[in-house]
């Protein structure tokens, strides 16, 4: 029973949302009452990890694992759920989606990356990806009257059946070879000449690729970022791909250690091909959603390339990298999430048209964010992208380097396009004001932060390092 | 001086112009009003520590001074600051050229006037930021930052090609940056520090030297711009506003000339004298090229851009040849270059502000109505094609001098430049100055208004006594100059008896 304590901020989540659950059948009109208790749940369990942050036991027969890096991953997971319902009051009220399982899903999802990124063990991690899976799956379809919104979650949802199954394909395999499924173990019976387990390694690679939506299993990112409510869009783009960047490290460098170089090869693959698509493909998109659909699909090429390195620096990089990915997506999305005129929404980029005449100080915010995500100095997209280039000269891969430079000069040009819609074409008609506390806050906290980055760079580096000696 | 942070000070005191900037409400008229003067006023301020520096400055020490260090990024990278004589020169040119670019756009611009001064307020603190960094990493970030003012000036209030001259120029110099960033990257590795003061001692794996110097090169290369990557600089310089093309051609241009003689000579010796003929090549191409291509422009600005690029190749060829006489005239020359090439700039903006055009076909006989104009377009004129007398005079020279002793062909390859410069600059002068009055609208044209007087005349004042007295420049690079280019010398020495 004395293991129960170290896993207080499941239990709590878990409590939480069972009883937002019936207090959301039970009482009607709830919606503002859930949303704020979500937020402020899921703020509170930051607390509860960083009492026991620098834990690092393995618990329930060694299938749970709880370190400091799981823990900081959990932390900016509740980061970025809480960000993402907190930039949505606004939007979800006009487009009158004001449905309290929208929270409780979220929530669910929530749980399902904390045992994702805490599983030391197969079984666990796919009870936590499908958890976090089938919550995201109606989320995308919550807008039933959409037609988009519905045809994402279809789509999602057996374009992620598949993944999954393939995931098990591979996760049987490797207990098939092994004799466990629990990461230590398989371990200690990896054998490199024995094929069989090679396959396996391939399929739950490509199982985990899917869910962080990396080139060549991405294509159903750009269509469910279009379909789904905006605000579901700004969740998807966070959380989800940070538990899978945490599950990604936790297999691979843990249960597969001794498959090193056999694994390198394909994130390599993986990470160039996603840098070069997500840059290449988002340069004709003029749907906004879909842009930084692709634009996440380069982001998680750039994040994948620290893992490739296969070193503890390159992990500390990645970790970086995905802390400053969500900053940079909140403010993103708190951007886009903005754009409607007379309460209604649109996407196409054109519409941006001469915005920073009529809203300078939002337009400068989302001008600083492009070019943060395009990675220009000094902001603090270009220290994410530095560190993780860092890492990858350091390992002595120059090509993969070079390609990830050169992607990142391409994706500059449609972040450029955005700016140059707003500050040098037309101007056109005014934009809804903000009347949400939150969004104004959120915007305002990570333009903040993406500004004056440069400032003190060690804290965040020092903390990803200490989390990264996880693996050592 | 010590206790007194005076270079970060000076960097980034135009910063907190910017933060009066922002803070200022009311009507359109009051902001504009206000912001011209805050803006003033900060350059000016920012000026006169500039000339603090250079009292309190050692002028026989060739070594950095005023060096400044902090803790930044742990273990890895400091931000150290500090200059010698080549820096000083460059900060001084810095903050000199703003505030003339700053009256200018008072003058000119009235669309979004706070925003510009903004912008041009941050690009100070970006190029007075590269000059004085002495570690590759801060270089980097400032050399880096500097795009994102530079192209919302060309975008936001450029002519009617802006946003392709603006995407060309932000993406071509980002391009070239990143080969630069993997080789900084790779330094850090190879030597564990990337502060420069100690790389400078430091030899550098011969074998990937030359990797590095190219890194570095495709970087430097575009801002120079050097052909055949010199595309963009017509372009930009064409529809960038007037005060757009000053800041490109004074000193954006300048970065990469100072990056040549701080980092490709001090850190990569070897391949430096490995690759100095493609430079030579390159450069000999961009003179005679470039310079013919000015012949033929039917556009003032686009002409005066084209003869920017010839001159830089002077420069680029002045600091590979490696003795002192080179580097001081390279220096002397982007200095003179700076305040010929605004001067021009901004001669042309005085015309395009009252008729709209910057076609040559459509001026004719100015004199006639604008002799004072006529006046000082011409002196920029035979500044720009080096007559003696003026600064440019002095920098062509020395550049002449610095190759003759090292190779004559190239010198004589260099000096077909000097003539081809006085072709085209002289006839730009006689098409749009002498002749009859063509086009009627020129028979409105008014004088040089007492603003214009203000901003031309400084750039005149210099343009004369630089020429007439260089060692007010020269004094002030020789001893740091002579170290790099003793360093050098010596080292071709070394390899020579190596040989």
């Amino acid at each position: 029973m004395i293991e129960f304590q170290n896993i207080l901020p499941e239990i709590f989540l878990t409590l939480v949302l069972l009883h937002l659950l019936i207090l959301g059948v039970y009482l009607k009109n709830s919606f503002t009452l859930i949303k704020k208790l979500t937020i402020l749940t899921l703020f509170a369990c930051i607390p509860i990890i960083y009492i026991n942050f620098d834990n690092q036991i393995y618990i329930f027969n060694n299938n749970y694992s709880i370190n400091v890096f799981s823990n900081l991953i959990k932390i900016i997971i509740l980061i970025s759920s809480a960000f993402s319902l907190i930039i949505a009051g606004q939007y979800l009220k006009r487009i009158q989606l004001e449905k309290f399982e929208y929270m409780i899903l979220i929530l669910s999802s929530t749980l399902g990356m904390f045992v994702m990124v805490s599983a030391n063990n197969l079984i666990g991690l796919y009870l936590g990806i499908e958890l976090q899976s089938l919550s995201l799956y109606v989320l995308s379809s919550i807008d039933r009257n959409s037609l988009k919104s519905s045809e994402s979650g279809v789509k999602y949802f057996v374009l992620g059946a598949l993944s999954s199954g393939l995931f098990l394909y591979g996760c049987s395999l490797i207990y098939g070879f092994t004799g466990s499924t629990n990461y230590l173990i398989i371990n200690e019976n990896f054998s490199i000449n024995n094929l069989g387990l090679i396959f396996g390694l391939v399929f739950v690679i490509v199982g985990l690729a899917f869910k962080i939506s990396a080139v060549p299993f991405h294509m159903w990112t750009p269509d469910v970022y279009e379909g789904s409510p905006t605000s579901v869009t700004a969740f998807f783009a966070l959380a989800p791909k940070v538990a899978g960047m945490g599950a990604f490290i936790q297999i691979l460098f843990i249960a597969f250690n001794g498959a090193l170089q056999e694994w390198k090869s394909i994130i390599i693959f993986i990470s160039v091909a996603s840098m070069i698509l997500g840059s290449v493909a988002a340069i004709g998109q003029t749907n906004i959603k879909r842009l930084m659909a692709y634009s996440s699909i380069g982001h998680m090429g750039y994040a994948l390339a620290g893992i490739a390195t296969g070193t503890i620096v390159g992990i500390s990089a990645t970790l970086t990298y995905v802390f400053i990915y969500v900053i940079m997506n909140i403010a993103a999305f708190s951007c886009i999430l903005f754009f409607s005129r007379n309460k209604i929404y649109f996407e196409d980029i054109r519409d941006l048209g001469g915005m920073s005449k009529n809203h300078p100080i939002v337009a400068a915010c989302f001008c600083l964010i492009l070019f943060s995500l395009a990675g220009i100095p000094p902001l603090a997209g270009f220290f994410a992208k530095f560190y993780i280039f860092k890492a990858v000269i350091e390992s002595e891969m120059y090509i993969l380097a070079i390609i990830g430079l050169l992607s990142s000069v391409v994706s500059a040009f449609y972040y450029l396009r955005v700016i140059k819609i707003m500050y040098f074409d037309q101007e056109k008609e005014k934009f809804d004001d903000i009347t949400g506390l939150g969004m104004k806050l959120s915007l305002a906290t990570s333009s903040f932060l993406i500004l004056f980055y440069f400032i003190k760079p060690s804290f965040l580096i020092n903390l990803t390092e200490i989390a990264s000696k996880v693996f050592n | 001086m010590n206790e007194i942070p005076i270079l970060t000070l000076t960097t980034f005191l135009p910063l907190v112009g910017v933060l009066f900037l922002l803070l200022i409400r009311g009507q359109l008229e009051f902001v504009n009003k206000t912001s011209g003067y805050v803006a003033i006023l900060t350059s000016g301020i920012t000026f006169f520590a500039s000339i603090l520096i250079l009292i309190n400055f050692d002028y026989l020490n060739p070594d950095f001074q005023f060096i400044e260090q902090h803790d930044w990024i742990f273990n890895f990278v400091n931000y150290k600051v500090g200059i010698d004589g080549i820096s000083l020169s460059f900060i001084l040119l810095t903050t000199f050229i703003t505030p003339i670019c700053i009256l200018a756009t008072i003058n000119s611009v009235k669309h979004r006037l706070r925003e510009f001064l903004i912008a041009l307020l941050l690009m100070e603190t970006m190029m007075i930021g590269v000059f004085c960094s002495l570690d590759l990493f801060i270089f980097y970030l400032f050399f880096e930052a500097g795009l994102i003012p530079m192209f919302l000036i060309i975008g936001i209030w450029g002519g009617k090609r802006r946003v392709y001259s603006a995407f060309k120029f932000f993406l071509y110099t980002l391009f070239g940056s990143i080969f630069m960033l993997i080789s900084i990257i790779y330094i850090y590795f190879d030597a564990g520090t990337l502060d420069v003061e100690k790389l400078l001692n430091i030899q550098i794996n011969k074998e990937y030297q030359k990797y590095l110097w190219l890194g570095f090169f495709a970087s430097f290369a575009v801002k120079t711009p050097m052909w055949p990557v010199h595309t963009w600089l017509p372009d930009a310089h064409v529809e960038a506003p007037t005060s757009g093309s000053v800041i490109l051609a004074a000193i954006l241009l300048k970065m990469a000339g100072y990056g040549f003689i701080r980092f490709s000579l001090g850190l990569f010796p070897d391949a430096s004298v490995y690759f100095s003929p493609l430079v030579f090549a390159l450069s000999i191409v961009a003179i005679i090229y470039t310079s013919l291509v000015a012949l033929v422009q039917k556009d003032m600005k686009k002409l005066i851009a084209y003869s920017s690029v010839a001159h830089m190749g002077f420069v680029t060829i002045g600091i590979f040849v490696f003795n002192k006489e080179g580097i001081e005239g390279s220096i002397f020359q982007m200095i003179s270059h700076g305040i010929i090439s605004s001067a021009l700039f901004l001669c042309v903006g005085v015309v395009y502000d009252r008729l709209h055009t910057r076609e040559i076909s459509e001026y004719g006989g100015v004199v006639n109505v604008m002799p004072k104009y006529a006046v000082m377009f011409m002196v920029f004129t035979l500044g720009s094609l080096g007559l003696p007398g003026t600064s440019g005079f002095v920098g062509e020279i020395l550049v002449l001098i610095g190759s003759f002793k090292f190779n004559y062909w190239i010198a004589f390859f260099a000096a077909t430049g000097v003539v081809l410069s006085a072709c085209y600059s002289l006839w730009l002068y006689r098409r749009v100055v002498f002749g009859e009055i063509t086009n009627l609208k020129i028979k409105n044209l008014t004088d040089l208004s007492k603003n214009e007087y203000i901003i031309l005349t400084p750039l005149l004042i210099m343009t004369i006594v630089l020429g007439f007295y260089p060692s007010l420049v020269l004094d002030l690079i020789s001893p740091s100059v002579a170290k790099v280019s003793n360093n050098m010398l010596d080292y071709i020495k070394i390899v020579g008896l190596e040989k």
